[in-house]
């Protein structure tokens, strides 16, 4: 108990405690279409994409978020535009657009000054969450999860059969839209927790995860934000006690315990679905007897 | 007189610099079952997606019971029934989640299911044989089941006109029956039913009407008159219904014999 209580005696981790938490959680959620969609790589993309925007945000003194909607706005257009109008295919077409967005931004960084500040952008500066800053993920956050949460039957939707999606009379393309929105302002809410670099951890691997444990999408929107706060919250504790780098940390916890589920997942784990159908033979061989 | 269920007239579709549907005119009376033959790239599923709105045509015009394809199909008029392998079926849903995505048109901003929208999945599942299925994920049906469940989600939704894409491919006999059968009772409901299919033996039974399609229409009429030999040819280039044929893969000469065929215009369109 003790163990557990003490970190909390310092405001700046409870501050890392709840930023982490609440980014954890939205990133999970939306995770789990993502993975299900098949956009693991354009996750990457628009949070490697939205580095420019946040520095131009910074350096004029706009909110983060307006800037990284933008450069999300602007990456996805141009990795449309390259894969439309060219042999190129859009694997390759997301990897020359978000490196090279990234790329900028991390030229523009080197040319600003405050440079500190803005490093942090990439690895995510977990320990010194502001008021401010937890204000901004609070926002943010609450705001990406209510819209993803009553929406979540129409993304659905659009994720399993865009193509039905349009014949009763929605817009597939605006729902797309709207997920890729929703994208850039959650890489904005872990930007802050993990930083660009590994934001994509955390909206792939909580929905990987879930999907293993379940085939009901809405037990996958509990399991991946559940498990995914858990891990994040264990990941600080962890870097608190072994003095480690906090939102590697987190990521490294989440990593660990998708290792765990892969192999022991009742349903899908490679271990686990070995047991179960041993258990079976067993039982099989008990009543033949 | 009524709006005929789908008309298509004179609609020419353009992939980039490819033709896919050159001119090509279709009508379709309310509660007709009609089977659409051709071979891959002959612009089926062109013409499907065009009847759905999701492609605008080049040039003609698309009318859905007398409305514009968008009207139809926020009215919820339109059901599609996708290929087999189009579909996600790892996809973590049960049955009756599918099914429930029929609904949605009917449900208000974050489709929150009603007591009447249970009831229609209860008796759409029902109505294809799937209620005790109905908890499975969709991944664990046989493949007529899951063509069924998707003819549920049509059921469901209210669609007076349905769109089957491949719906035997992968399915066995008797499921090919009890699919077969349930059409032809959603189509004595007042159900138009439009198939795109490679199974010409199924079609007979099935099929009100059929249309032969090699990117315009070639023939629309009976399904007997349609499948005669020789003019199965002129759309395939081979003679398909012998089962030791060779694989009906001969673009080249399929092209020369359809092109003479056109060129000649001595086969009928009748039915409009």
């Amino acid at each position: 108990m003790e163990l557990l209580l003490e970190p909390l005696s310092y405001d700046f981790m409870v501050r890392a405690i709840i930023t982490t938490a609440l980014a954890a959680i939205v990133c999970a959620v939306l995770s789990c279409w993502l993975v299900l969609i098949g956009w693991s790589l354009m996750g990457d993309a628009v949070s490697h994409a939205v580095l420019p925007g946040v520095v131009l945000a910074y350096i004029v003194g706009a909110p983060f978020a307006l800037g990284a909607l933008v450069f999300a706005l602007v990456a996805v257009t141009l990795i449309g535009v390259v894969r439309n109008t060219s042999r190129v295919k859009e694997d390759a077409a997301i990897g020359i657009v978000f490196t090279s967005l990234f790329a900028l931004g991390l030229v523009l960084i080197s040319v600003t000054p405050s440079q500190t500040d803005l490093n942090h952008i990439i690895f995510g500066n977990l320990l010194g969450v502001s008021i401010p800053d937890l204000i901004q993920v609070l926002v943010l956050g609450v705001v990406a999860f209510a819209i993803l949460i009553l929406k979540r039957r129409d993304l659905t939707l659009y994720a399993f059969d865009p193509t039905h999606a349009h014949a009763i009379g929605l817009s597939p393309r605006r729902l797309g839209a709207l997920l890729l929105g929703l994208l850039a302002l959650t890489s904005v809410v872990a930007l802050q927790t993990v930083g660009v670099v590994l934001v994509v951890a955390m909206l792939i691997i909580p929905g990987a995860t879930a999907y293993l444990l379940t085939d009901r999408f809405h037990r996958m929107l509990v399991i991946a934000p559940v498990v995914s706060a858990v891990c994040s919250i264990t990941g600080i504790y962890v870097s608190y006690y072994l003095d480690t780098a906090s939102g590697a940390m987190v990521v490294l916890t989440q990593g660990v315990v998708f290792a765990a589920v892969y192999l022991f997942s009742p349903r899908q784990g490679l271990i686990g679905t070995r047991l179960a159908k041993a258990r079976r033979k067993k039982a099989a061989a008990l009543q033949a007897a | 007189m009524t709006a005929p269920a789908i008309l298509v007239e004179n609609v020419t579709v353009h992939y980039g610099e490819v033709l896919a549907l050159d001119s090509a005119s279709l009508t379709l009376e309310t509660a007709r079952i009609c089977g659409l033959i051709g071979m891959n790239g002959s612009g089926k599923s062109t013409l499907f997606k065009v009847v759905m709105g999701m492609i605008k045509p080049d040039a003609g015009r698309v009318l859905i019971g007398g409305q514009s394809p968008s009207k139809a199909r926020k009215e919820g008029g339109i059901g599609y029934v996708p290929q087999s392998e189009d579909v996600d079926w790892q996809f973590p849903l049960s049955v009756r989640d599918v099914v429930m995505m029929g609904r949605y048109g009917h449900q208000g901003f974050t489709r929150r299911p009603s007591k009447a929208d249970r009831a229609a999945v209860d008796e759409a599942l029902d109505r294809v044989e799937l209620s005790e299925y109905a908890d499975r994920q969709i991944g664990q049906l046989s493949g007529g089941q899951k063509k069924r469940a998707f003819v549920a989600r049509g059921i469901a939704q209210g669609a007076t006109m349905m769109l089957l894409d491949e719906p035997f491919a992968g399915v066995d006999k008797r499921s090919e029956a009890t699919i077969s059968r349930l059409l032809r009772e959603l189509a004595s409901d007042g159900c138009t039913i439009l198939i795109s299919t490679h199974d010409l033996h199924a079609m007979p039974a099935l099929c009100d009407e059929a249309v032969l399609l090699m990117r315009r229409v070639l023939m629309h009429g009976a399904p007997e008159l349609v499948l005669q030999p020789e003019n199965l040819a002129m759309a395939f280039g081979l003679d398909v219904l012998n089962p030791n044929a060779p694989e009906r893969t001969h673009p080249a000469g399929t092209a020369a014999v359809v092109h003479s065929a056109t060129a000649a215009g001595t086969h009928p369109k009748n039915r409009g």
